[in-house]
């Protein structure tokens, strides 16, 4: 642990005198990616052993990465998907899950939404809270695995808004979905 | 009949071209697609002098009477000299048109340049003046003076309170803007109350018609505001940790039941219409919403999972007893209690078709009154009679109305927009 943290260290501060050239990385994704660093390479180890699917830790794609938006990264995955009137988080998605409620556990100061919807078809206000159903269904899960409740927030869009706006089984299927967003993004 | 028809619907494109109004501002267009069974025939003569003003009065109150679906309007034509008082109509003359009423009135300007309009309702079987009326207005009051009139012949002839005066809510989107109209019940003059980039839904009219309680995801989170008509200025009354939605009004106009997530799962509170802190009232594992205030205050209908599918059941505020009231299929939801309290409007989903249903206390009778497949959020007029409600045609989102029998449909439509979220709106106080 001390040792990437030393890494993380040197890597900032080599960063810092270079303040002067254009990057295409922004201070701020430095510091995050510092912080990160730590959190991300011990998850990079449970990952590893685990076999959660966690790949290219912050270490090794670079000092300048952030986890959540690496597309190498599992924590860029935002999205699980609903079987018609379930709300059950299939397995499929639960490596990301699991993914998710560990970062929260390791930044406790990481706050996150999770955003509930649904299909088409039926009742606006039942598809509200059947969306919100399916948004605590995949929080639940995550404080079972460490996440703490304060730091995650349930919502529901139901049916308003589709991201697919077909009237197909294709479309249904894409709208029956949770989205997991952090704070600020 | 017909020449009356094709004169309102002028009108109302010249209204539209006239007052430039932008497509985007959804004027509905009204069509009946289904009448009665036994339509009244009655005979709406132009009323003397109204020519002189641009709103031909007789027009909207026959457009309005045409549009319930319960009245076929009889031809006027040709009728010389043109009766304006009760005393001038010919009974015979009217019977072999098979007329069995007849409305005759005139228009006469006033030296403060207010109008005199007077109007009587002669039955020309019976032979029998049954109203003569007469009203003191400004010309600003034409459109609400019509109303007024078609409501008094309405009741008079159905036994049923007339409609005509109310106003109707509903939400359109266009792309990603969604606005919140209020409109005159055949339509006219849509006023938007709120624009907004993120949807709006469950627009709900406050019994005494001054505000708006509805749901918007502008905060992106479902949040209930309540809304002045009058000032326009609102209030976040429900903004709790989760979702705010599914706000209904209580009888009384004092507080609103509210679906809220804030302790884990959707559940029902009572909060004061001002805003201030919820109190649980029902309690259960699963989804609980769509709660409405039964007429007389004393109960709620709600939409609950609690039995494993979305059914409806009715608590009892006082003594805590939940009843569940459907049992036919597996989705039975949206619950909208009839004023008289007998009985409550729904939606019911079978083989995959969402449709409007009515349900009898008493008899446990379900009729079905709409085909679907999509329809969604019915409402139900202040007198019981009619229900809107949402449904697709030609590609988008339409307004349809269906009469509590059945029997009555129209379709009203909006060009180039998506309608949705109906709400009627109360009698007007008078």
């Amino acid at each position: 642990m001390r040792k990437y943290l030393w890494i993380a260290l040197i890597a900032a501060v080599g960063l810092a005198g270079c303040s002067s050239t254009p990057t295409t990385e922004a201070p701020v994704d430095d510091r995050s990616a510092a912080a990160g660093a730590g959190a991300g390479s011990t998850g990079a180890q449970t990952g590893g052993t685990t076999g959660s699917g966690v790949t290219g830790s912050a270490v090794g794609t670079g000092a300048g990465a952030n986890p959540l938006r690496d597309p190498n990264n599992i924590l860029s995955k935002r999205s699980v998907y609903f079987d018609f009137d379930s709300f059950v988080v299939k397995d499929e998605y639960r490596p990301l899950v699991e993914a998710h409620a560990r970062y929260l556990q390791q930044n406790r100061n990481a706050r996150m939404t999770i955003q509930g919807n649904t299909d088409e078809r039926g009742s606006r206000e039942y598809n509200i809270a059947l969306g919100q159903k399916r948004a605590d269904s995949v929080k639940r899960m995550m404080m079972l695995l460490g996440a703490g409740e304060a730091q995650i927030e349930t919502v529901s869009f139901g049916k308003e808004k589709p991201r697919n706006q077909g009237h197909d089984e294709a479309a249904w299927a894409e709208n029956r979905r949770d989205d997991i967003l952090y704070a600020g993004e | 009949m017909i020449p009356l028809l094709r004169r309102w619907f002028a009108f109302g494109l010249l209204a539209l071209s006239s007052l430039g109004v932008p497509l985007a501002h959804a004027q509905l267009s009204i069509e009946i697609v289904g009448g009665a069974g036994a339509q009244i025939p009655i005979a709406i003569v132009p009323f003397g002098n109204e020519g002189t003003w641009p709103l031909g009065i007789s027009g909207v109150v026959g457009a309005d009477l045409q549009r319930s679906g319960m009245f076929r309007l009889v031809n006027t034509d040709g009728v010389v000299p043109r009766p304006v008082r009760a005393e001038e109509v010919q009974g015979p003359l009217w019977r072999s048109r098979n007329a069995d009423a007849v409305v005759v009135g005139s228009m006469t300007p006033m030296a403060d340049g207010k109008v005199d309009v007077r109007f009587a309702l002669v039955d020309v079987v019976k032979q029998s003046t049954l109203v003569a009326m007469s009203f003191v207005v400004t010309q600003q009051q034409f459109r609400v003076t019509a109303h007024k009139i078609a409501d008094i012949i309405y009741e008079k002839l159905t036994g049923d309170r007339g409609v005509f005066s109310t106003r109707i809510a509903y939400i359109t989107r266009q792309g990603t803007r969604y606005q919140l109209l209020v409109a005159d019940a055949d339509g006219n003059d849509p006023q938007t109350v709120v624009s907004s980039g993120e949807p709006l839904l469950s627009p709900r009219w406050s019994p005494d018609g001054t505000r708006l309680a509805y749901v918007s995801l502008e905060n992106r989170k479902p949040v209930v505001y309540v809304q002045s008509l009058e000032t326009g200025t609102r209030r976040a009354v429900a903004n709790f940790r989760g979702s705010n939605s599914s706000p209904a009004w209580s009888p009384d106009g004092r507080r609103l039941a509210v679906t809220l997530t804030k302790d884990g799962g959707s559940q029902v509170y009572l909060m004061n219409a001002d805003g201030g802190n919820p109190t649980r009232v029902l309690t259960s594992s699963g989804i609980d919403t769509e709660a409405m205030f039964t007429p007389d205050g004393q109960s709620l209908v709600f939409t609950s999972d609690r039995g494993g599918t979305p059914q409806i059941y009715r608590a009892n505020l006082l003594s805590g007893q939940v009843e569940r009231l459907t049992f036919d299929g597996s989705y039975n939801v949206s619950p909208r209690p009839l004023p008289d309290g007998k009985g409550m409007v729904f939606v019911r989903r079978d083989g995959g078709r969402f449709q409007v249903a009515t349900l009898d206390y008493a008899t446990r009778q379900v009729q079905v009154l709409t085909a679907g497949p999509g329809d969604e959020s019915p409402s139900v007029a202040p007198n019981g009679k009619m229900v809107i409600y949402a449904s697709e045609g030609g590609g988008r989102g339409i307004l349809a109305a269906v009469s509590i029998d059945g029997r009555v449909k129209q379709r009203l439509v909006a060009p180039a927009v998506d309608v949705r979220e109906p709400a009627w709106g109360p009698f007007p106080r008078s």
